[in-house]
């Protein structure tokens, strides 16, 4: 950790590649969900439909990103032995906010989002990336940190929630798009994915699929 | 009282606040790889969710709700917003002070369930349930069963994962599979297996 958090401090110097490199890297090398094991809670949850697994991208990235800059800018008056009460109020001020913003303008998706956009605030994502980003590192690159992050949890959450409305229901976005002949010919929408062990099993094998193409770049790059 | 004992059996094997709501997910992928610690956690948490959840049923009817405070001769008022940063600082506190009272006079209990308190102020089953008591709206026995019930249901589903992890040493997992990903596998297994209890009513 404390090494990670120096060769963070050395790197980010104020250019463009290395800022890109801090979004990009929450993306996909070090994925929130695929390689860190944050934030699986609500990536389960909210993901029979598209719809709303992209609303709770949106939120838990403007959340991430927003609580990582004020925490950031406030790091050096944070004590440190309050700072999880302090990091713990920036953050439930946000998603109060957020779900003030998502009643008002999207009421039936926040109603099928029910307590989950409330679970923003316990989501491991928003603390840890807090905790260990940007409490260390100056608000420019904590907020592409909590940017990055929070992007690439939206990633996970969109592609399971692809294969489980399109498996589940024959929609994406609401819209149908398995052809009727299909069905007459006797195809079936897969109950299982619409029900809690769909999204276990969707997880499951999306990192089962991550960690073969990483290892096997990994294995390239040994062997150049 | 026929009533109270479905809304327990449902809570700790229908709606299991693990299985079907996914909550507190974290705790139960790190944790559960070893059984005497998830038992461990699982009695916190029984005990944190039968407490904290009354706690916030207080807080929410009694200052929060719409009309809550026309005991102070505010009617209108309507803080219900407010209820995420209340929950979570009630939680915090109540676990705070239980690790303070469970130190000063159990030291026994406080080895075995000490290290685990401070994660459990994290834990969003514990935040999940309070939020579900009140979308729920259940009045204050029925969020004492829900509490307990909650617990209890989170408490089988790691200590089952912990007992199947040490089983599956033994099995010979894919390489990209292993830890995480087989975790999920089997969670999604356990999750079908608990959907069965759905078919039954009390």
């Amino acid at each position: 950790m404390n090494s990670e958090q120096k060769d963070n401090k050395a790197s980010l110097t104020h250019n463009a590649s290395d800022l890109w490199k801090v979004f990009a890297k929450g993306i996909w090398k070090e994925n929130p969900v695929a390689y860190q094991v944050l934030g699986i809670c609500s990536a389960l949850a909210v993901t029979v439909q598209m719809k709303t697994a992209i609303v709770m991208g949106i939120a838990l990235s403007v959340v991430t990103g927003a609580s990582n800059l004020i925490i950031s800018l406030l790091r050096k008056k944070i004590p440190p032995t309050i700072r999880i009460i302090v990091e713990l109020t920036v953050i439930a001020s946000l998603v109060i906010v957020t779900d003030q913003i998502l009643k008002a303008f999207l009421f039936d998706i926040s109603k099928q989002l029910s307590v989950f956009v409330g679970l923003i605030i316990t989501n491991c994502i928003v603390l840890g990336r807090a905790e260990s980003f940007a409490l260390a590192n100056p608000p420019v690159p904590s907020l592409l940190d909590g940017l990055g992050n929070g992007a690439g949890y939206a990633l996970i959450l969109m592609i399971v929630a692809f294969v489980r409305e399109i498996l589940g229901s024959g929609k994406i976005f609401g819209f149908s798009v398995v052809p009727q002949w299909l069905f007459d010919a006797g195809y079936s929408n897969m109950g299982l994915m619409v029900l809690a062990p769909g999204a276990f099993f969707v997880i499951g094998f999306l990192v089962w699929i991550k960690n073969s193409i990483s290892s096997v770049s990994h294995e390239e790059k040994v062997g150049h | 009282m026929a009533d109270l004992i479905t809304l327990f059996i449902n809570s700790v094997f229908i709606g299991n606040i693990l299985l079907s709501y996914f909550l507190g997910m974290c705790s139960f992928i790190a944790v559960s790889n070893n059984i005497e610690t998830s038992i461990g956690l699982g009695f916190a948490v029984i005990f944190v969710l039968t407490v904290t959840t009354p706690a916030n049923w207080f807080l929410y009817y009694y200052f929060l709700a719409p009309g809550a405070l026309s005991w102070a001769g505010l009617p209108d008022l309507d803080l219900s917003f407010l209820k995420f940063i209340s929950f979570i600082a009630v939680i915090a506190a109540i676990v705070q002070a239980l690790e303070m009272i469970i130190d000063r006079y159990s030291p026994a209990l406080y080895s075995a369930l000490g290290v685990f308190l401070p994660l459990i102020a994290v834990n969003c089953a514990i935040l999940g349930t309070a939020l579900f008591m009140v979308e729920r709206q259940y009045t204050l026995m029925e969020s004492i069963v829900f509490g307990a019930g909650s617990g209890t249901g989170w408490m089988v589903a790691i200590v089952a994962m912990a007992t199947i992890k040490k089983k599956m040493r033994y099995a010979d997992v894919p390489d990209g599979l292993q830890g995480f990903g087989i975790t999920m596998i089997v969670g999604g297994l356990m999750a079908m297996a608990f959907m069965m209890f759905s078919g039954i009513t009390l």
